[in-house]
């Protein structure tokens, strides 16, 4: 397959274009029940008590369920254990949800949920996370003391004395607000109790199976084998389906594990907007030191994070922020604290950027603001301050090992969008002109994969068949993005065979090593990484097998074009015969790889450490018009 | 009361009358290509075409539709598998992702074509404009539905030939809505 051609195949495209890709309301189960959850009209309250029988009374609903009804435990959560599968003791955000309806149609369930009534005594709510850290603020959690879910800090240099030696110190808050990921697709779940063994199978609309696994054998007391999560095309999550789509899971589960039948929930559009998690919301005091010359000398910034109700993965998206505080420029001299804060708000959680957006805004402002300080143009200010090859980053990673490529990816847009010829067209606030035109740009670097924030590693298994067909899987997890066809794609080139001789196994967490998450560029360079180990494991065992009848040593032999080659082309057999020559020879052309990602460290006294283990550079142009 | 749907007539019995009519499709008739993603006609993934016109079902009962040709996702493709040249181009321009918003990004861009075959980058933009994508960023789906414009400029020749060569003083765009619609029914 020639370059152009891979560059948009993928292996769910037909099923997609045709309508017979089956999302998870699309599948159908015989004797299926179908689930509704209850909402209270609270924001902050203590749970008195919950009275279902009016639902309960409805005909055709099968049962209610509350907190009482886990057989596990009802609380978890991927870092905090706040979570509450169903609201216990309090009622902490307007999207906690205290019971789940259970009806022979989605109707019915739906019909009964309003009926089910929450007796509580109201609590005054903190929704403002400055004034959630103040000693005698109210508090979300109790338990845990204070509102504060975590703390990051930057230190480096001394900033105090960076700051007396700047011409100018520009100083300015900065705010940032929710935002929903509003994936096509909402939450859904079907549950289906497996009649032989009791292992509950789950097909559900969510991006992390082995995080949703946890929650739900916790929230069922069962084992991880006892729970299995089959891949179903998933219609986007955007980061948002994770935590919120797992407890959706969980809930579900456990009406068929009680029930004895297949459950189904599909969340209303106003559910998932009003339950699941949001984008952090951030506070930033932002200063920034500039030499007359146009060099940063020193940034000191506050960050705080909204992080709602339940910590979710406020700690790993602030520190995300926290590393890349100060964007893709050199500053010697760093003081950053970061704040996440527990609030009576929607929880909020990972989305598209996890902690680089909010920051970045911040500092591509204040970038350009400082430019004009000191009376150059804000790409000038870029180019004096940006990373290059060899630069050292705040946290005093030295950025090698990988291309530096800010400047040429910023030259690039520039170019390309013919920037400077532009920036003269622009109104600059001038409002008789005919036309309000304007340009602008921004540039940013991303740490690639979880970082030091999180063990990463992920498996991958190729298992060739007889007639040189070839299964693959990875513990990656398709949601939308294409990367089961990247597999297949890398898969392809590293055994040097046509892609459409993969089939890319339907994922299931029984199948394959928990791999982790499947978030932004992880999916591909974890999975990439562990997909290309494997065929190389594969091609070794092969060539061992085959060498001596190429007339090469195994490390000489080749694979290209659907064949295995020895030095010379002559030397050579076809890899469908070469896979069945195996069969009988008792080996199995079978690997299992694991590809580790390289090391990261952090001092989290410090905020010192080579924090990733790879970076991106990212340079954007949006020109805009009104007549 | 009957339905066309995808050409096949659809004997309506009566207790499905009050339902909407997307449920009806996905429950009933299995046809779950239209997705039901927002409940209020906003987003435009249960778009079909009624009479070759794009139309929200999620907000709409079965009974509306009683004697209406449908066309859904399912009846784009030949019986025998065969991509329609508007399905193809979303392949070949890479304007799916996720997949959930497609069925009613093609169809709708199928009425549009229908329409205006020789369209220009902003009509195509206004003429989805009410169907939301959160993957692609639409820029793909504004290519496929842009390559595929010249399959419509040939159904659309070719019927002028076959059907009408003496009437080529109409106007393009009216004749191919006219021609289309004949030859789809």
């Amino acid at each position: 397959m020639s370059l152009p051609e891979t560059k948009c195949w993928r292996n769910d495209a037909y099923a997609k274009v045709t309508g017979k890709a089956k999302f998870t309301d699309d599948l159908k189960f015989a004797n299926v029940l179908h689930a509704a959850p209850v909402y209270s009209d609270f924001v902050h309250a203590r749970i008195v008590s919950i009275d279902t029988s009016a639902a309960e009374k409805v005909s055709g609903v099968v049962r209610v369920l509350t907190a009482k009804d886990v057989q596990g435990v009802n609380r978890f959560g991927q870092i905090i254990r706040d979570y509450r599968i169903f609201a216990d003791d309090k009622i902490r955000y307007h999207g906690d949800v205290v019971a789940v309806v259970v009806a022979e149609t989605r109707e019915i369930a739906i019909h009964a949920a309003q009926l089910v009534r929450v007796n509580a005594t109201p609590l005054p709510a903190v929704l403002d996370p400055e004034e959630a850290l103040k000693p005698d603020a109210v508090l979300v959690h109790e338990n845990h003391g204070s509102n504060l879910i975590n703390t990051h800090v930057v230190r480096r240099g001394n900033v105090d004395n960076a700051f007396k030696q700047a011409d100018f110190v520009i100083e300015q808050d900065f705010s940032t607000q929710f935002i929903e990921h509003a994936y096509m697709e909402t939450e859904a779940a079907v549950c289906v109790p497996r009649l032989t063994d009791g292992v509950i199978e789950i097909y559900g609309s969510m991006q992390h199976p082995f995080s949703t696994r946890r929650f739900v054998a916790t929230c069922l007391g069962v084992a991880l084998a006892d729970v299995e999560i089959i891949g179903t095309p998933m219609g986007g999550g955007f980061g948002g389906k994770d935590d919120t789509a797992a407890i959706i899971c969980a809930r579900t589960a456990l009406a068929a594990k009680l029930l004895g039948r297949p459950v189904k929930m599909v969340y209303r559009r106003d559910w998932s907007m009003r339950e699941s998690y949001k984008r952090h919301p951030y506070r930033v005091q932002y200063k920034m030191g500039v030499t007359k010359a146009g060099c940063i000398t020193a940034v000191q910034c506050r960050i705080v994070a909204d992080g709602g109700a339940y910590c979710s993965v406020t700690p790993w998206v602030t520190w995300r922020s926290t590393v890349q505080c100060c964007g893709p420029y050199v500053v010697e001299n760093v003081h950053c604290d970061t704040f996440g804060v527990y609030t009576n708000n929607v929880v909020t959680g990972a989305m598209r950027g996890f902690g680089s957006p909010q920051i970045n805004f911040v500092i591509e402002q204040i970038v350009e603001m400082a430019a004009q300080k000191v009376g150059i143009s804000g790409i000038e200010f870029r180019r004096r301050n940006m990373v290059r090859q060899g630069s050292i980053t705040i946290t005093g990673q030295k950025l090698d090992g990988h291309k530096v490529a800010m400047e040429q990816v910023l030259d690039t847009v520039l170019r390309e969008i013919d920037y400077e010829k532009k920036l003269e067209k622009c109104a600059h606030g001038k409002g008789d002109a005919d036309e309000l035109y304007g340009i602008g740009v921004a540039m940013s670097y991303r740490g690639v994969s979880l970082g030091a924030e999180g063990t990463d590693f992920c498996a991958a298994i190729i298992n060739a068949q007889a007639d040189g067909s070839i299964l693959l899987e990875t513990g990656m997890h398709e949601n939308g993005q294409g990367v089961e066809s990247a597999m297949c794609l890398i898969c392809a080139e590293e055994l040097g065979v046509d892609v459409n001789r993969i089939r890319y196994r339907r994922s299931s967490t029984s199948n394959i090593p928990d791999s982790g998450t499947t978030v932004a560029s992880r999916g591909t360079i974890m999975g990439g990484g562990a997909t290309a180990l494997t065929a190389r494991e594969l091609k070794k065992k092969i060539a061992e097998s085959f060498c001596e009848k190429l007339h090469c040593t195994a490390g000489e032999v080749r694979f290209k074009d659907n064949f295995i080659c020895g030095k010379l082309d002559a030397d050579r057999i076809a890899f469908a015969d070469a896979m069945r020559q195996m069969w009988a020879m008792q080996k199995f052309p079978f690997a299992l790889g694991t590809f580790k990602a390289p090391r990261t460290t952090w001092d989290e006294h410090s905020g010192q450490g080579d924090a990733y283990f790879t970076w991106v550079y990212c340079c954007a142009a949006r020109q805009s018009s009104s007549r | 009361m009957k339905l066309f749907v995808n050409n096949k007539e659809i004997e309506v019995p009566a207790s499905a009358m009050e339902k909407r009519i997307v449920e009806f499709l996905r429950e009933d008739l299995d046809l779950t290509g239209a997705k039901n993603a927002c409940d209020i006609g906003a987003c435009g993934a249960c778009t079909i075409l009624v009479n070759d016109e794009p139309s929200r079902i999620c907000i709409k009962l079965v009974k509306d539709f009683g004697g209406q040709r449908i066309l859904t996702i399912e009846g784009m493709a030949a019986p025998d598998g065969t991509l329609h040249p508007l399905q193809q181009a979303f392949l070949d321009c890479g304007a799916i992702q996720c997949g959930y918003c497609t069925p009613g990004m093609v169809l709708t861009g199928h009425a549009f074509l229908l329409k205006n075959s020789h369209p220009t980058r902003d009509q195509i933009r206004q003429a989805i404009f009410k169907n939301l994508c959160r993957c692609t960023g639409y820029q793909q789906i504004i290519d496929a539905i842009e390559k595929a414009a010249p399959h419509y400029q040939r159904e659309e020749r070719g019927l002028q030939a076959a059907s009408a060569p003496e009437k080529q003083t109409a106007t393009k765009n009216s004749k191919a809505t006219t021609l289309a619609k004949g030859e789809a029914g």
